[in-house]
């Protein structure tokens, strides 16, 4: 039997000049369990709380209720007050006599009444109360980043920069992602290499990160503080610890076939190859379905020649599992494929490019060495068109709904460097509306339009076909309210970017959820926007949502800045009002674990005892680790083993029953 | 809540709401300090989620008597554990229809979503909700006399 002590506030006259607050003491004094009650002025003062401390001493109390405010406001309060006294904090239960009763109801009889109510339903809760403790649990002290683009690089910089262990598992055989294979930035228009590079160089020169290059992810396990995570590294086909990075091999290599995905597909490469000139670590990597040692067994020119003698044709993928405390996601995009865009030519006309492409293009170290240049006949361009939104803001079903946020930025900065290096070419952008919601921003975008007089007609391009050498753009002015034809010699798609395909995959793996974009969410849209659901994993990038340079680098810092504050602890705490399994009274049917949106709920085979017999059941076992306390398994479990500490079946019923008594 | 009220024509109904802690309660709280009257009659009861409503939650507040059930939660989408909400509104429209089939009129149960910040939404809601329920009438169909006597 619990000895209850009840404490009804006054809150100065906000509670007392509505509710009788002595005719609420004398009827809960009558409550079973109560052995004491009392009412003060105002109980979270300290004289308030210092009466409370002396009644538990005095009367042995095993609980307290406190009739007050919301629990909202002074739960934690009056726990802090309840653990000075020697009590379980989880052993006070508020009644909220005041923003549900005093502050709402004016007749003075109802309100007592209702009070009386609301004191004794938590005294009934009260009563079933157990003492809780939060579990323990360590925390390794290394963060994973999966992705090497510009957000995992920065996340794992700021990571290693407070002194952390990191290691970041990129997939392709060099750091730098998408970022890589820009030209130019906006709007300050920076060389991309130019601020990339030496953050790679950093990344890789920094003693607390790793990189695990030309690998991926194959399985999490675990939980925050100390996940379990197996990371395939693929066969390079070179020994990396002795290669030189000198590139003959690369020059030897006698296949030429391979499309380039560095200078998307618009040049070739080798079958050994290094990405690109800065690409980090500069080790070259087979591949092998190009390769012609590996086809037909003849060849190995590239061995012959490697003065290091760093080719090695017989390695294997190489698995290696290595425990994390928390996993930032950096997965980020791609451009949508544009194969339901048939009305734009993509496919048949060679000039007709993604601004991606473009991007290769305009870049000096890109297969026209930074001319611009048509890719069907290698010559100059008189007239480009820019076509805005394409698979963008589409309710047709062929392309995304959402905005890619970036395209606006980038293709007003393409016009501009057309425009800036070759005055005479025409430039047209269709559009259906220009978003430039960021700092100098709409600026450089008015640039365009009234410094270099880029021509920016509102609408949409119906048809792109290709008539003797020149592509003619049919789309419609809406503000001449015009159908107009452009003959133009190259045009550049906007396209819509979505998450890599890599992330639903990986989604399934860390149990975090993703949306029907396949974009990561996150645990709250504006309050914990880098956090995903599941503890101990985050996100950084356009993984979670199409962003821009400048606010990926600002959320790869905040999810550094989580993650440094997860790894400052050495033991993480839980809310100790999670569910938990009676193993006795578990069927084993797992439909607790498919409700679970944490998956944290796993089935182990235990020995139990019944009827007098040693038996193996599988029963299912919460970790208190990564468990939040939602409840909804409780309500599925069909035997009713699963239950929820703090908010037990009995004790809602127990609620229920007072209320209704 | 006796069974002599049935006459009386000062029917005063008793309703049992569930409320979510993160959105729905939080909502409750602002009609307060917003000092948004709503029926005295109206009782909160708080939970984590309104996935952990249990549907015998539900019946067991019909069968002591109380005249209407409220469900709060979180809007969709907004669910502080996700997917809570979703579960809790899949629940409540099989629950629902059962009791409907059973002979317990729609009105008498109600599932609403509620922000943080919707304190006047929950004022009104709970205000439509007692006037609904004055104008039902009592439960008589759901509630057990026996456990009623028993607890006298």
């Amino acid at each position: 039997m619990q000895k209850i002590g009840v404490f009804v506030c006054w809150c100065g006259s906000n509670i007392a000049a509505t509710v009788d607050v002595k005719a609420v003491v004398d009827a809960v004094s009558h409550e079973p369990g109560v052995v004491y009650a009392t009412d003060y002025q105002y109980m979270c003062s300290e004289g308030g709380q210092s009466q409370i401390r002396q009644a538990i001493k005095d009367f042995g109390l095993t609980g307290i209720v406190v009739c007050s405010c919301s629990p909202r406001m002074h739960e934690s309060t009056f726990r802090k007050t309840a653990i000075s006294a020697g009590l379980n904090p989880y052993m006070v239960e508020i009644a909220n006599i005041r923003e549900q009763c005093s502050w709402i109801h004016k007749d003075r009889e109802d309100a007592t009444e209702k009070a009386i109510i609301l004191a004794r339903t938590a005294v009934a809760k009260l009563n079933l109360n157990r003492p809780l403790t939060p579990g323990e649990s360590p925390v390794v002290k290394r963060a994973l980043v999966i992705g090497g683009g510009i957000a995992g690089i920065q996340s794992a910089l700021d990571i290693a920069e407070a002194g952390y262990e990191v290691d970041i598992v990129e997939k392709s055989p060099t750091i730098g992602g998408k970022m890589a294979q820009l030209d130019k930035t906006f709007p300050t228009l920076d060389c991309a290499a130019c601020i990339l590079t030496p953050k790679m160089v950093d990344a890789a020169s920094n003693e607390n990160i790793n990189l695990y290059t030309y690998s991926e992810v194959e399985d999490v396990s675990g939980f925050v503080g100390n996940f379990t995570v197996k990371i395939r590294k693929k066969a390079r086909s070179i020994n990396a610890d002795i290669c030189s990075g000198c590139g003959v091999c690369t020059e030897k290599c006698p296949s030429r076939k391979a499309k380039d995905e560095f200078n998307m597909g618009l040049s070739n490469r080798g079958a050994i190859y290094i990405p690109f000139a800065q690409a980090i670590p500069n080790v070259p990597v087979i591949d092998r379905e190009q390769c012609i040692k590996f086809k037909t067994g003849k060849c190995g020119l590239c061995e012959m020649n490697c003065p290091a003698g760093a080719i090695d044709f017989k390695q294997q993928d190489e698995l290696v599992e290595r425990q994390y405390g928390a996993i930032i996601v950096a997965t980020g995009f791609k451009p949508i494929s544009l194969e339901n865009f048939d009305e734009f030519s993509y496919s048949q006309c060679p000039d007709v490019i993604t601004s991606l492409e473009l991007e290769r293009i305009m870049n000096a170290a890109g297969p026209t060495k930074g001319k611009l240049l048509r890719p069907s006949d290698n010559t100059p361009p008189r007239t480009m068109v820019f076509v805005q939104c394409v698979g963008s803001r589409d309710t047709s079903g062929c392309g995304k709904t959402y905005c890619s946020k970036i395209c606006c930025m980038y293709t007003a900065k393409h016009a501009m460097l057309i425009k800036e290096k070759y005055p005479d070419i025409d430039v047209h952008v269709f559009y259906i509306d220009v978003r430039t919601p960021g700092k100098n921003f709409d600026e450089f975008y008015r640039r365009a339009v009234e410094e270099y007089g880029v021509n920016y007609i509102k609408g949409m391009v119906g048809k792109v076909a290709e008539r003797n050498g020149k592509l003619l753009v049919q789309g419609s002015d809406l503000l001449a309210d015009d159908q107009i034809i452009i003959e133009a010699d190259m045009v550049v798609l906007a396209t819509a970017i979505e998450p890599d395909e890599s992330a639903r995959n990986l989604a399934t793996m860390l149990t975090a959820s993703i949306d029907t974009n396949d974009f990561f969410t996150e645990a709250h849209p504006k309050l914990r926007p880098v956090e995903s659901p599941t503890a101990g994993v985050y996100l950084s990038g356009v993984c979670q949502g199409p962003k821009d340079i400048p606010e990926t680098v600002a959320q790869a810092s905040a999810a550094a800045a989580k993650v440094i504050g997860l790894l400052a602890k050495d033991k993480l705490r839980s809310n100790p009002c999670v569910a938990s399994s009676n193993e006795m009274l578990c069927n084993g049917c797992s439909t607790c674990e498919n409700v679970c949106p944490y998956g944290a709920i796993s089935y182990v085979s235990k020995e139990i005892r019944s009827a007098g017999k040693m038996e193996v059941r599988r029963v299912a076992e919460v970790n208190e680790a990564i468990c939040q306390g939602c409840g909804a398994c409780t309500v599925v479990c069909p035997s009713g083993a699963m239950d929820l500490k703090g908010f037990t079946n009995k004790q809602i019923m127990a609620e229920v029953d007072a209320i209704c008594r | 809540m006796s069974i002599e009220k049935t006459e009386d024509s000062n029917f005063e109904p008793l309703i049992v709401a569930f409320c979510c802690n993160w959105c729905s309660y939080a909502g409750a709280d602002l009609a307060g300090t917003s000092r948004l009257s709503y029926p005295a009659n109206v009782k909160i009861i708080r939970v984590p989620c309104s996935c952990r409503v249990n549907p015998m939650f539900i019946l067991r507040a019909f069968q002591r008597g109380a005249d209407g059930v409220i469900i709060c939660g979180c809007h969709p989408g907004d669910c502080h554990y996700s997917t809570g909400n979703y579960y809790a509104r899949r629940r409540m429209t099989l629950l629902f229809s059962m009791l409907d089939y059973l002979g317990i009129e729609r009105g008498r149960t109600r599932v609403e979503w509620v922000s943080a910040a919707e304190g006047v939404k929950f004022s009104t809601v709970m205000n439509e909700f007692s006037k609904t329920i004055h104008e039902l009438g009592e439960n008589k169909k759901l509630r057990d006399l026996r456990c009623k006597e028993f607890l006298d």
